[in-house]
């Protein structure tokens, strides 16, 4: 297939996702390796989830046979290829699902692995780890912290679930909030805004022009009178906003029999009284990152959006005047076509100045670091995940788009810190008493599942297999279990009864692999990833536990 | 329990620690024994409906679970599109029927399993058809048929002294998926909230004014619906007779064109190929992940509900994984006069001198009903008489008229039972006509 034919059949194919993280988003997933250890149910899930999608690369690290067992719940492996290599069988029916995908596979057991060449981990744009010892994880993850790879544990285990997340830091420009406020700074017009609704004279407008004109201009004129007639201050509380409602609704427009008329447009005003009047601020979220060492000390290995963030600090602090880059859209609204588009023109000009300040503003940070002059590609030719270390130079550059989409988003900007492996562990630093605590006060609280999988992994560690496997090993392993569990709650130093009947339905489970539970967490893991790897949507922070008994679920920190 | 051929050892080892062993947790009429298998592999008969997004992940899941006797029905065939969600398919198949893709790909890659595929509409088949089920599992993009299979499991119930028999009472697990976000929910037919209890749940869509489009257009979305709505109808540009097809790309260009000399007369930027088709379609964007999560937890249901081995679902969950990841999950109550569920009968409050297009405005604009194209006929001496219906052309034409009359002209009387028929139900719906002495709609 010719190039451009080919890139036209693969917009049709990921049409319906391109529609949710654009062309750029897309190729950062393009450009991405993941590695996944151990191809059980769950793993083949993940990778299926980023298969489909166009994940660049991925590679399969098992050192495991195909059992019988494994096929009855695996999708991806083949009954007659029981005592074959789980890794290789794997990827053969894993690369069926997208002939865009590459993939291979490595057969070697991944504790030796990670033993004889840690260094293979280190390509990888992700490592996502299944069904591994306490020990293996421990070291795992402590080389990829060390590496700023980002590591994702995801454990299937009877009707329970859970998933841990780990990334040093991760920064987000495109956080795509559900629920966005609209920047429009009626509670301070910039000069644009203000000279263009002092150009329109509602008490001279003629029915048609009055009815459409505008609420953001109705609204602005109508702040003008009431801040005339109280000192120069907004409406401030539940009485004078519905005062300043009232002020508004005595402008629409009369008949001659004195009876006011059907004006969209002043309905609209009066619905968005409240909401308009919120003053403009900083997020405290965007307000951190401000304050971040990383954005004050620039370094010249900073990554571009800290230098970005410090660009629209400096902004904030300067011009800006305590305010962001003007976002630069506004909400449709009842108008006539041509003052519509005037009034967005007035907002995207703003913007667009603003923006070009901010993007002087880096080229002189850039300077200052001893950067020199960024090569201006566009977007598309450079796509690179901005949290992919791994790439070389090219993620340096900093153009004009990315200042741009870096303004629009500056509402939204988000940085998630995330605590290691070694600090869950440890009991200095370990958050585990926190967590019984919570579940103290209800048992209904799925992090006790948490404390469970914990207590579960250090039978493992004492008995070498899991409890309950075996039907007739259930009730013995019982107590076992929860002597176990005490033996952990000690060591961070709590003492708690958790309820003998979580302890017993651990058992009953036996470290069954249930396919629908593996499937979830398949969704949820791999869309994670997809974020990590586009640096679009917030990944979340840092364990995912999942109650595939109650469809409930819930996210900790520990 | 002797191992089936087409078995293997350890087959089912997983699976069967939730069936051959009791626990706290497990439902109060669970008793761990290996017949429960049995009765999966052997016996429990699955409907799923719908092969795509929701449908592909549903057979899966439901195949490595052990259910064997599965019917799965879809009316599509594959798209390109469909491809980086729905991975039973293979570029080779676009074009060919869904359903039968999909039930060849399980049926080989899990040996036993017997997915029969149904290239069909839900509504071309009858309540004998769906009896046989032990449970429906939905895996649909559509309101109207989601409310059609619904009105079709209520249909079934038998009703002895009032109480519902449970032998009667056909499960539906119900899943759907837009994006990023995610819903699923466990329907027992006569006992807990159906489809239609919930109908505010599902509002309805919202289209551009007709004014906007016409006169004062502001966004690009205003163009095309100006190039679908108006233009198209005018000009023809394919033909007499010959509507839009989505999936032709030759009509998208044509509106896409169209779109952009709209905006440009209007200085409106952002008319794009991919938005256009994006609104001529009405495309929802999707993606592998929140599909498998959400065919996930339905198949976990269904799972349940066959075996006991755990309390299913009560009875809805929510998921979002835009930020974060976000799970909601709550019981939905029924609603005591439900049109469908509920036997409760419904009344029309009109006045005599209402002209008959006012009860079809009611019907379809009502939150309550949010009927698509209902169809009116009543008894009068005997006798059944259709006042309206849109659907058959010749019908229409017959009475359109009847649309201006008023109740009383057509010798409608109080109390009379009207019923209406519409693509949102498989039986007509009974009302009864209640005449007031002021417009007192509820």
């Amino acid at each position: 297939m010719s190039g451009e034919k080919e890139s036209l059949d693969k917009t049709r194919k990921y049409d319906r996702q391109l529609r949710l993280w654009g062309d750029h988003g897309q190729c950062a997933l393009e450009s991405a390796k993941v590695c996944l250890i151990n191809a059980t149910a769950t793993g083949t899930e993940i990778l299926k989830n980023l298969i489909l999608p166009g994940v660049g690369s991925f590679t399969i690290v098992d050192g495991k046979k195909v059992t019988g067992e494994d096929v009855g719940n695996n999708f991806f492996l083949d009954k007659d290829k029981i005592g074959e290599s789980r890794a290789q069988v794997a990827t053969d029916l894993l690369l069926e699902l997208n002939e865009d995908v590459t993939g291979n596979f490595m057969e070697e057991s991944p504790e030796l692995l990670l033993e004889r060449n840690p260094e293979f981990f280190d390509t990888f744009t992700i490592v996502v780890a299944v069904d591994l010892p306490e020990r293996v994880l421990h070291k795992l993850s402590g080389h990829l912290w060390e590496k700023d790879i980002p590591l994702m544990v995801v454990r299937a285990y009877g009707l329970i679930g859970s998933i841990r997340l780990v990334a040093r830091e991760h920064t987000v420009i495109e956080s795509h909030p559900d629920n966005a406020h609209e920047d429009l700074r009626l509670d301070r017009p910039f000069p644009g805004l203000t000279q263009y609704c002092d150009s329109l004279d509602l008490s001279t407008m003629k029915k048609k022009d009055h009815s459409h004109t505008p609420w953001l201009v109705i609204i602005f004129k109508y702040l003008q009178i009431w801040k005339e007639q109280h000192g120069g201050a907004a409406p401030k509380n539940y009485k004078e906003k519905n005062e300043f409602k009232k002020l508004i609704q005595q402008g629409v427009l009369r008949n001659e029999e004195g009876v006011p008329e059907v004006e969209e447009n002043f309905d609209e005003a009066i619905n968005n009284v409240n909401v308009s009047l919120v003053p403009t601020s900083i997020p405290s979220a965007v307000q951190n990152i401000f304050n971040d060492s990383e954005c004050v000390n620039l370094q010249p290995e900073s990554k571009p959006f800290w230098i970005l963030a410090r660009a629209v600090k400096d902004f904030v602090e300067s011009v800006g005047e305590g305010a962001l880059p003007l976002r630069g859209t506004i909400p449709d609204m009842t108008a006539d076509s041509e003052r519509y588009i005037q009034l967005q023109q007035v907002y995207r000009q703003q913007a667009a100045v603003e923006a070009e300040w901010v993007a002087n503003r880096v080229q002189q940070l850039l300077q200052s670091l001893g950067k020199g002059e960024p090569v201006p590609t566009d977007m598309k030719s450079r796509c690179q995940s901005q949290n992919n270390n791994n790439i070389a130079s090219s993620k340096d550059t900093i153009t004009e788009a990315d200042v741009k989409l870096f303004c629009r988003n500056a509402s939204f900007l988000r940085v998630l810190q995330y605590r290691s492996i070694a600090q869950e562990y440890d009991p200095a630093t370990a958050k585990i008493g926190e967590l019984v605590g919570n579940i103290e006060e209800s048992d209904e609280d799925d992090a006790i599942w948490y404390i469970l999988l914990r207590a579960v992994d250090k039978f493992y560690a004492d008995f070498n297999r899991y409890p309950g496997v075996y039907d007739d090993q259930v009730e013995a392993d019982i107590p076992k279990l929860k002597t176990c569990l005490a033996k952990l709650l000690h060591e961070y130093g709590n003492v708690y009864n958790i309820k003998d009947d979580f302890v017993h339905e651990m058992c009953r489970y036996g470290a069954a692999e249930i396919h629908s539970v593996a499937s979830f967490l398949g969704g949820v893991a791999a869309q994670e990833a997809i974020k990590i790897i586009t640096g679009q949507f917030v990944p979340m922070n840092n364990t995912y536990i999942y109650n595939a008994m109650k469809q409930t679920s819930v996210t900790v920190e520990l | 329990m002797a191992l089936d051929p087409v078995d293997w050892h350890g087959r089912w080892n997983h699976i069967k620690k939730l069936l051959e062993r009791g626990g706290p947790f497990a439902h109060p009429d669970f008793e761990a024994s290996p017949e429960t298998l049995g009765f999966i592999l052997e016996s429990c008969k699955i409907l799923v409906i719908g092969a795509g997004g929701l449908g592909c992940e549903l057979l899966k899941d439901l195949a490595l679970l052990g259910f064997r006797k599965i019917d799965v029905i879809d009316m599509d065939t594959i798209d390109v599109s469909n491809l980086n969600r729905q991975f039973l398919f293979r570029r080779s198949d676009v074009g060919k029927p869904k359903a039968e893709c999909a039930a060849a790909f399980v049926n080989a890659r899990v040996p036993g399993c017997e997915v029969t595929p149904h290239y069909a509409k839900i509504q071309d088949f009858d309540s004998s058809f769906y009896r046989q089920f032990h449970i429906l599992v939905c895996g649909l993009d559509s309101i109207v048929a989601r409310r059609w299979i619904n009105g079709m499991l209520i249909s079934l119930l038998n009703y002895e002294d009032g109480m519902v028999d449970q032998q009667s009472i056909i499960p539906m697990v119900d899943g759907g998926t837009e994006g990023f976000k995610g819903n699923g929910r466990v329907i027992l037919p006569g006992m807990t909230a159906c489809v239609e209890c919930t109908l505010e749940l599902y509002p309805p869509q919202v289209n551009f004014p007709m004014c906007t489009i016409a006169h004062t257009p502001r966004l690009p979305e205003h163009c095309i619906e100006y190039a679908r709505v108006l233009l198209w109808p005018q000009e023809k540009p394919f033909g007499e007779e010959v509507n839009i097809d989505g999936d032709d790309p030759q009509h998208i260009k044509w509106i896409f064109e169209k779109s952009l000399e709209r905006a440009r007369e209007y200085q409106i930027t952002g008319v794009t190929y991919r938005l256009t088709q994006g609104v001529v379609k009405r495309i929802i964007p999707a993606v592998a992940s929140t599909n498998a999560v959400i065919s996930a937890a339905c198949a976990t249901e269904v799972f349940k509900l066959a075996t006991s081995c755990c309390p299913p679902l009560n009875n809805y969950v929510n998921f979002n994984d835009t930020e974060g990841v976000y799970t909601y999950t709550f019981e939905i109550e029924r609603k005591e006069d439900c049109p469908v569920c509920s036997q409760v009968p419904q009344p029309l409050n009109f006045s005599e001198d209402s002209k008959l297009q006012e009860i079809i405005d009611y019907l379809t604009e009502s939150t309550t009903y949010q009927m698509k194209s209902p169809g009116i006929t009543t008894m009068i001496d005997g006798k059944n008489r259709t006042l309206y219906m849109q659907t058959i052309q010749s019908i229409r034409q017959r009475t359109k008229e009847n649309l201006k009359k008023s109740l009383q002209e057509l010798g409608l009387t109080h109390g009379q039972e009207i019923y209406v028929a519409d693509p949102t139900t498989p039986n007509a719906l009974v009302f009864k006509l209640n005449f007031t002495t002021d417009m007192e709609h509820k």
